[in-house]
């Protein structure tokens, strides 16, 4: 094991890109991207595509799959509850990092993430492939989605005055800049700030320029250090729609070992629509009365 | 609507599912490769700010035949595939005919359900644009 990987609280959890070259054979391996087409322009060999937005989601309701829907994605895709799956895709892995997270939801065990994610296995000029995998049906049971232990609900939100609580979005989202640029169409939300008390650590300070993590030390700079934040404290993470938060999410509970993190999925589309709710403008990060 | 609009919109129409996604990878497949004058002057062209992936447009030409640049990385190909879209739908036609397409043909395309709402708004970003800029050009001509 590297030296990196040796300084994670649990190194397991993450492969590197030639750990996979030789061992893609013996896992199911998953694509998952921000861009949805990405995958059909050339994937990993073998790799099963999971489209977030589409598969991950109730079709109806705001709120992810339930355990029949979850278990009969999982058949679809060929995937068992015993398989150990590889997370990676685009964008320093924000999407495998949310994908992972709801692979958490439901319990699934050996769920890994591709350290670097799609860039780092194409600038390796490691082999593509527009060749779909045919793989047989999986054996999954139906898992109860568990809410109560890594996912944050607005409620919990409210209640976490004292606690950490770390917005990932980029610096102007945090201020509230971002949704009044004249002319622009804002994201979805009826106000622009940060939830009080939140420290801004943009999520792209936990990662390097390879797309891979930094080091442990460097993670706990910006997270724990840099924030003012104790490991030990109970930690809520949140952006926009809670998939560039779950790169955090991951960070802080798999790399540093954080024992109680949870991402707010709600995130700003949910916060900054809710009425009546306290909301921050500006660079102080204010307080969760 | 145009013929030239109804043609596209029929592409994707005529398809269902997965298959309206391959046609949309189609399209960024087939997106002309940029005027090499834009790379060597980049201030030329206007980021779409609504993407997320870095698109940049530019229209120039004159009311009676509109000429549209689009650059857009072959890593965005959904991206990539609203620019190609929208160049062989409204490349060409006259300032008064660009002017009355619809705000809503992004979703006329039928690719809602199929991808995220953020991204149909980038590409309804990039028609706004386009109508803003084609508006500018009338008015100097």
């Amino acid at each position: 094991m590297s030296d990196k990987f040796a300084g994670y609280a649990h190194p397991q959890v993450l492969v590197t890109t030639q750990w996979l070259a030789e061992n893609r054979q013996s896992v199911k391996v998953v694509e998952s991207n921000e861009d949805i087409l990405l995958y059909d322009t050339g994937h990993i060999p073998g790799a099963i595509k999971l489209d977030w937005h589409t598969e991950l989601n109730d079709p109806v309701r705001r709120d992810y799959l339930d355990g029949e829907g979850f278990a009969a994605l999982m058949q679809r895709k060929g995937i068992s509850r015993d398989d150990t799956v590889v997370l990676y895709g685009d964008k320093s892995n924000w999407w495998a990092c949310y994908a992972f997270w709801v692979f958490k939801l439901f319990g699934h065990e050996d769920v890994r993430l591709l350290d670097g994610g799609r860039a780092k296995w194409i600038a390796e000029e490691r082999e593509l492939t527009r060749e779909l995998p045919n793989l047989p049906a999986g054996n999954y049971p139906v898992v109860e989605r568990d809410d109560s232990v890594i996912r944050a609900f607005r409620d919990d939100v409210l209640k976490h005055a004292g606690s950490p609580i770390v917005d990932i979005r980029s610096f102007p989202e945090y201020t509230g800049e971002r949704l009044h640029m004249p002319d622009y169409p804002n994201e979805g939300a009826a106000r622009a700030g940060h939830i009080p008390s939140a420290k801004n650590v943009p999520w792209g300070k936990c990662v390097q320029e390879d797309g891979t993590f930094k080091p442990v030390e460097g993670l706990r700079e910006v997270l724990l250090n840099e924030t003012g934040f104790n490991e030990d404290q109970k930690f809520i993470t949140y952006c926009r729609i809670g998939e560039r938060s779950s790169l955090t999410w991951f960070a802080l509970k798999y790399l540093i070992g954080v024992k109680d993190v949870r991402n707010y999925d709600g995130s700003w589309t949910e916060w900054g629509n809710l009425v009546g709710v306290p909301v921050v403008k500006g660079e102080e990060a204010g307080v969760l009365a | 609507m145009h013929e030239r609009l109804l043609a596209v919109v029929d592409d994707f129409q005529s398809m269902t599912g997965n298959d309206r996604l391959q046609m949309l990878l189609e399209y960024a497949d087939s997106l002309p490769e940029l005027d090499p004058k834009f790379g060597e002057n980049p201030e030329l062209l206007e980021r779409v700010e609504e993407c997320q992936a870095p698109v940049f447009i530019a229209v120039e030409g004159t009311q009676e035949k509109v000429d549209l640049h689009f650059s857009a990385p072959r890593e965005a190909p959904t991206t990539r595939g609203f620019a190609s879209a929208l160049n062989q739908a409204l490349n060409g036609l006259s300032a008064k005919e660009i002017l009355s397409v619809s705000d809503d043909f992004p979703t006329q395309l039928g690719l809602d359900e199929l991808i995220s709402p953020l991204r149909v708004r980038g590409m309804r970003g990039m028609l706004a644009r386009i109508k803003r800029k084609t508006a500018e050009l009338a008015g100097d001509n």
